[in-house]
């Protein structure tokens, strides 16, 4: 691309063109063409490469059928303050070996409506001055009450925020539970529990919180989200950091407790028999949703589905067969020589 | 009073400074696109509406705006130049400061406007022309002043005190015709159009001359006969607008289809869901929000029509216009002329060309005739040998005249007496005015290039013609001086296609010298000439074969009493009132019989370097060319018969004369000439069926209005694309009215180059601007549409599918950032250099096989059943752009067990496929990786790669929190190995479709391009393909001369001398 304008000044008169390779089109240049080998090698090397997926495994648990009573205590708002619980029993038919996750599962909530996911305000849920921050967000109707306290945190989703609280129970034999030990913390992402959320400062969170109210739905403000824990709580509460990450699908499922590796549960949860007890808080049969509660392990890709595993079988196994058609066409045709004619 | 005041500056320019900016937008606006564009912005501040923030649609706006801004200004500057240039031409316009009315023009300058001669340094207010500029004719054409105001000489003050006025006729395109009258010192001149020097039009062999302005600037008659400046636009332009129509009803309909989708979900979904999600206030009824809804998605889908298609395209169009101004092998060292692109939005139409319309007289001749054979007395000499004759024993030849033979200069030294008379005729019958500046300087005034040749040849050769009077010739014969006395002339004129002189030799014999057409000359000879007329007939043959213009010599000895009884008939006849030309003609055929044959001439009427294999190759790639020339037919077809365009093998010479409708049409018709008549009456659908079954036509005698209308009507019957080439300003309309107009530069004149959309020097360069930009510009374009709409599509679509599943919100799958940066940052770079520096084949080959030209004029690399297959091929990626990953993430986890699925991890995966995605489709297209190819398709990937990490870092959410809630998503996303799994799949599973499918059309249905890339690969040497041209000699007159009457009068008056 060197404008070469003093040396072709020399070379010609004033108005001849430069003779470089850029201005006359001659950029030395790799011209590749789809040859045989290379297409026909990289169709097998690709698809023999999406033979090879895991599979974990995973235990689904729809406890909105299960405790039938308490979806339909919750499904009259006045009812709000009336507490149900609701125990769910489960055998293990094998180890689940390694990181065990449980997650809640909700299914038909539309996290990812637009109206919804704007319905929030991350400089409030940064800290910042709560009057400010409400005024430049989209939190209606969740802004503020009507005698003018600001809501905190605003908007639809945190209103709506998961609140069930759920315990897992291990049978050692037929009469005795002990309580399987869970994490509540570290469940979420280091940059949205460091960065993204910060409470506001002040000597201690409830003053903090001084002046504004908790979100219509929900039981206890959010500076007592977990009062055992002061790293856990108000804003940066890892079940409300996770409920704030908004999910892309209307059925999706957030981390909810991670089983803490001790004693007996020490390698995972051992095959027997187990109990949840659920305090059921969150309404879902209104908006025909259903929530489960999800027991996983994960593989080294990652907590997933089937999906992944079929879809590069699927593909590897479309790619080689094309990749033989190919081969097979080319092979007979090469024998026909096409030569150019003019 | 027409002696109107307007300004003689031609303006083309659009802006100066202060009037640019509120000009050009309001021009930008005017766009369709930009206004729609506009629209949307204020869609988009509409809170219940917007769907995504203004900036996504202001940025690209402002991007698109400001690059059409900068174009716009170099453009006009480029014009601003152009301007002065011609309007700061020489020509003295003398005494401005009193009346801006009075011009002298001296010899070779350009007449700028259209004047009354006045007065000139001839005597009698004689003037010579050329008018080739104006009618494409080459023969010297006279003008005289009235004998009033020739008086005035070079008298400065009385010039200045001229005070005549002149009423006339209005501005009209007739060159031929002028009426008015001069009223002067109480009296009344008529005036026509032997006063009138037309602008345009060349003063030769006259000192200079004075003229007063009659029309100026755009009332002359060269301007009115231009034809109007039409924006021109390409069949790709059309076609373009069209689908960007089409694609907005797509749009509508895809926005239709949401709404409705939107109504239905928020009746039957969404009032259950209400209790977390509210009624906004506006907004209370699930038909409203459908409504909504319908709003807010074209404002998502907006980008199916491409906001930077149009500025993309002009880009690379303005980036082929550099490749041609930049070719070192279409720039013409002789003249210091590179050549240029005036109109750079048209190159890719240069690729697609069908019918080229071509001026003859400077285009494909140089107008340059030379001597170049000539049969003398059954001998033919001038067969080529390397050595050129010396002809430095003669003082007075002429440098620049070059002959081959020697065996010619022998003869002459020998005193062959036949070879003597040959050359006395060559120095005797003509109407050449000699002038000797010093001695030995010898410069002749002709009026015909024809005879200047003779005259020229005649005179290295031994046989100087010195001087004339009106009653004596004077020649200089190998070294003496002799003295004829000038008899008669019996002038040329088109019917009798013969002059002669009788001249008496200082011994007093009486010889009739006669030159002319051979079909006319061979009817008189004397029966004793039958052997030596067969003879010379196949030497003429043979010239004729070679596209030489030739003339037949014959000579008779009269008796003085036979001289002085004819000669009382003449003057008898001469002075007869009426039908005086017919009397005259018969005298003349009374006297010019039983000649004796001296031996025919061959005038070569040189071409421009390269011609014939220019249109040979030009031939082979199914471009017809059309000849359009205001010559007489001869001259014409002579042209066609030597750049073999015209060859023996071709039948049924198709002559159109007069107003009658085409009477024996046969089918086996090749080439067709076409007088100028045919083209009044209503006879044109026949002419152009007829004019288009020909392999050749070849008009003349037209006008160049009647150039525009042959370019129009083969426009408006065929739909073809149609390009003009032309040096003169009896081109402009030609050149303004086909779809892409050349000019040829370097000559006097600037007008056609400033009408024209391209100009270079020579006429072979027509082939490589064709064969070699116009193909790669064409197939440049063609692939970057293609890649372009598809990436638009996979781009949009991801929206369409994703409404399915988020209640028909109109919520957006990516981020807003990446919304507002992936057409003018991520995916335009590499899609813009492929579009600028794409070669499919080298240049060379692009110039050897001319097939490879036929995709570009058969439509084939974008039309709508290939922009069909790119839109499907958009969709399939869109589809996999979505549903992998949603198949993959619908309910997961990541490799930690923590989030992935969410609705940002969710947006960077899709984001980032795509990315990768469109770069791995465009690494596919791309067949020339130069090093920016390679440069821009890694940067892309790299930039997107930085933006995303900046825009999710943590130090740009501290300051606006608002505007990037996506922090820390690229890192905690792109370290998870199933989103990279998804990437893969998604990639393989878009891309390997693509490469089976061009895999296959490969081997089973190569294009020419494919078939040239592999016979190379396997080292198959391929002949060369031009075919060789073979001559096959005719039974055909080349008799051509570019003669007028009138002169044989004037020199026999005396008036000139």
């Amino acid at each position: 691309m060197k404008n070469k304008n003093s040396q072709g000044a020399q070379e010609c008169p004033s108005r001849c063109p430069d003779n470089s390779a850029f201005k006359q089109q001659k950029l030395p240049a790799w011209k590749p063409k789809l040859a045989a080998p290379t297409v026909l090698s990289s169709f097998f090397t690709i698809g023999l490469f999406c033979l090879l997926m895991g599979i974990c495994l995973i235990l689904y648990i729809n406890y909105s059928d299960i405790c039938l009573n308490c979806s339909k205590l919750r499904e009259n708002s006045s009812n709000w303050d009336k507490e149900c619980n609701c125990t769910v029993h489960f055998t293990l038919q094998e180890n689940m070996l390694g990181n065990v996750f449980m997650y809640y599962r909700l299914q038909n909530f539309y996290q990812n409506h637009r109206r919804y996911v704007l319905s929030r305000s991350d400089a409030q849920l940064l800290g910042q001055d709560v009057n400010v921050s409400i005024q430049n967000s989209s939190c209606e109707p969740f802004t503020t009450y009507p005698n003018g306290t600001p809501v905190a945190p605003c908007g639809a989703i945190a209103n709506s925020m998961f609140n069930d609280s759920i315990q897992l129970f291990y049978y050692l034999n037929s009469s005795t539970a002990i309580e399987v030990p869970l994490l509540k913390s570290g469940n979420s992402w280091w940059s949205d529990k460091n960065v993204k959320f910060r409470n506001p400062t002040s000597y201690n969170l409830s003053s903090a919180f001084a002046g504004t109210t908790r979100p219509p739905y929900w039981q206890k403000p959010a500076y007592l989200l977990d009062e055992e824990d002061e790293r856990n709580n108000g804003y940066i509460n890892d079940d409300f950091i996770i409920w704030m990450r908004v999910s892309a699908f209307p059925t999706f499922r957030n981390l909810y407790r991670r089983l803490s590796h001790t004693n007996q549960f020490a390698d995972g949860l051992p095959a027997g028999n187990y109990t949840f007890h659920i305090t059921y808080n969150f309404p879902v049969t209104k908006f025909k949703g259903q929530k489960q509660v999800v027991l996983s392990t994960i593989t080294w890709s990652g907590g997933s589905n089937l999906f992944l595993g079929i879809a590069y079988t699927v593909s590897g196994a479309v790619i080689v067969l094309a990749g033989f058609i190919i081969t097979a066409i080319h092979l007979k045709l090469r024998k026909k020589k096409t030569y150019f004619q003019r | 009073m027409c002696c109107s005041k307007t300004n003689n500056r031609i303006k083309t320019s659009k802006y100066n400074i202060l009037t640019f900016l509120p000009v050009n937008l309001f021009e930008q606006f005017q766009r369709v696109a930009n206004a729609y564009f506009l629209f949307l912005l204020i869609l988009q501040l509409i809170p219940e509406i917007s769907s995504l923030s203004w900036f996504t649609t202001i940025v690209p706006l402002m991007v698109v705006f400001t690059i059409t801004a900068v174009k716009d200004v170099t453009d006009d500057c480029f014009r601003h130049k152009s301007d002065n240039q011609v309007n700061n031409r020489q020509a003295e316009v003398l005494i401005d400061a009193l009346r801006d009315d009075r011009i002298y023009l001296t010899s070779l300058f350009f007449s700028q406007a259209d004047l009354l001669l006045l007065s000139s340094s001839e005597p009698h207010g004689l003037c010579y022309i050329e008018t080739a500029e104006l009618d494409g004719e080459t023969n010297l054409k006279v003008r005289q002043a009235l004998p009033v105001t020739s008086e005035l000489g070079a008298d400065i003050r009385r010039l200045a005190e001229f005070d005549g006025g002149v009423v006339c006729e209005p501005p009209n395109n007739k060159l031929d015709k002028f009426t008015g009258v001069l009223f002067w010192k109480d009296n009344r001149y008529s005036l026509n159009n032997e006063q009138m020097l037309l602008r345009g039009c060349v003063l030769r062999n006259t000192g200079w001359c004075f003229g007063m302005v009659i029309f100026a600037g755009p009332d002359t008659k060269l301007m009115q006969n231009s034809g109007r400046t039409k924006f021109k636009r390409t069949s790709i332009d059309r076609l373009m607008n069209a689908l960007v129509l089409w694609i907005f009803g797509f749009l509508v309909c895809m926005g239709i289809i949401l709404a409705i989708g939107n109504s239905i979900w928020e009746q039957q979904v969404g009032a259950h869901f209400r209790i977390y999600l509210y009624w906004s206030e506006v907004v209370n009824s699930s038909v409203f929000s459908g409504f909504l809804t319908f709003w807010s998605y074209i404002i998502i889908l907006n980008s199916v029509v491409p906001i930077s298609l149009y500025v993309s395209v002009e880009v690379i169009r303005l980036g082929h216009s550099y490749f041609i101004n930049w070719d070192r092998k279409m720039y013409y060292p002789k003249k210091d002329i590179p050549a240029e692109v005036r109109t750079t939005t048209l190159n890719e139409e240069l690729g697609q060309v069908e019918y080229i319309f071509s001026d003859k007289t400077g285009t494909i001749t140089q107008n340059i005739m030379t001597f170049n054979k000539c049969s003398i007395n059954g001998k033919t000499y001038g067969k080529s040998k390397t050595v050129p004759v010396d002809f430095s024993f003669n003082p007075l030849a002429d440098r620049k005249f070059q002959f081959y033979d020697h065996s010619l200069i022998e003869s002459i030294k020998l005193g062959d007496s036949m070879v003597h008379e040959f050359f006395r005729l060559l120095s005797l019958c003509h109407t050449v005015m000699s002038e000797e500046k010093n001695a030995g300087e010898l410069i002749y005034q002709v009026q015909s290039p024809d005879e200047g040749a003779l005259v020229t040849a005649a005179r290295n050769f031994g046989f100087i013609f010195k001087s004339r009077t009106p009653e004596t010739i004077t020649v200089e014969e190998m070294g003496k001086l002799v003295t004829y006395q000038l008899l008669a002339i019996l002038d040329f004129n088109n019917i009798r296609k013969r002059m002669s002189v009788i001249v008496q030799t200082p011994d007093g014999q009486i010889k009739l010298y006669c030159k002319g057409a051979d079909t006319v000359l061979f009817e008189r000879l004397h029966p004793s000439n039958e052997e030596l007329m067969y003879l010379t007939s196949d030497h003429l043959e043979e010239f004729a074969g070679e596209g030489l213009r030739t003339l037949a010599l014959a000579y008779k000895s009269l008796t003085e009493e036979h001289f002085k009884e004819w000669f009382k008939i003449l003057q008898e006849e001469n002075t007869s009132l009426d039908n005086r030309n017919e009397h005259l003609a018969a005298a003349y055929e009374e006297i010019e019989k039983d000649m004796m044959l001296l031996g025919a001439t061959a005038v070569e009427d040189k071409l421009q370097e390269g011609v014939t294999e220019t249109i040979a190759s030009l031939s082979l790639a199914n471009i017809k060319i059309w000849v359009l020339t205001g010559d007489k037919q001869e001259t014409a077809m002579n042209i066609g018969y030597s750049c073999h365009m015209l060859t023996d093998t071709m039948n049924e010479i198709f002559i159109v004369t007069g107003h009658t409708v085409m009477e024996n049409q046969h089918s086996d018709r090749e080439y067709f000439v076409l007088q100028a008549h045919a083209l009044e009456a209503d006879l044109e659908n026949e002419f152009v069926e007829v004019a288009c079954m020909c392999q050749t036509v070849i008009c003349c005698r037209v006008t160049p209005c009647q150039k525009a209308q042959v370019v129009e009507l083969v426009k408006k019957h065929r739909k073809a694309v149609t390009l003009a080439i032309g040096d003169g300003a009896n081109d402009i309309s030609m050149i303004k009215s086909a779809h892409i107009g050349i000019g040829i530069s370097g000559e006097e004149g600037m007008q056609a180059v400033l009408a024209s959309d391209y100009s270079f020097a020579q006429f072979r360069y027509l082939k490589r601007l064709l064969f070699v930009h116009g193909r790669w510009s064409y197939f440049r374009m063609c692939k970057f549409l293609c890649y372009f709409f598809y990436k638009n599509f996979s781009f949009t679509l991801v929206h369409f599918w994703f409404g399915f599943f988020c209640g028909f919100s109109a919520q957006t799958v990516y981020d807003q950032w990446f919304i507002t940066l992936f057409n003018i940052v991520y995916a335009s770079l590499p899609v813009l250099a492929m579009g600028l520096f794409d070669q499919d084949v080298n240049d060379q080959n692009s110039m050897d096989y001319a097939k490879l030209y036929e995709p570009g004029q058969l439509n084939l690399l974008f039309n709508k059943h290939t922009f069909f297959i790119c839109i499907a091929h958009g969709v399939y990626t869109s589809f996999a752009l979505f549903f992998i990953p949603y198949g993959a993430f619908y309910n997961t986890a990541g490799e930690d067990g923590k989030h992935i699925a969410d609705y940002q991890s969710f947006a960077v995966t899709v984001a980032t496929s795509l990315v990768i995605v469109v770069s791995v489709q465009i690494a596919l297209d791309t067949s020339y990786w130069t090093a920016i190819n390679r440069f821009f398709v890694l940067g892309s990937i790299a930039v997107y790669f930085a933006i995303l990490f900046a825009m999710h870092s943590d130090g740009i959410f501290v300051i606006f929190p608002n505007h990037f809630p996506f922090v820390g998503n690229a890192r905690n996303s792109l370290s998870q190995i199933s989103v990279w799994l998804v990437i893969l799949l998604t990639t393989v599973v878009s891309v390997m479709p693509v490469i089976t499918f061009r895999f296959l059309k490969e081997d089973l249905n190569p294009t020419i391009t494919d078939q040239l890339q592999k016979s190379r690969r396997k080292q198959k040497p391929l002949q060369n393909y031009i075919p060789r041209v073979y001559r096959r000699n005719s039974r055909r007159s080349a008799y051509a001369f570019s003669h007028q009457e009138g002169f044989g009068e004037l020199i026999t008056s005396g008036k000139n001398m």
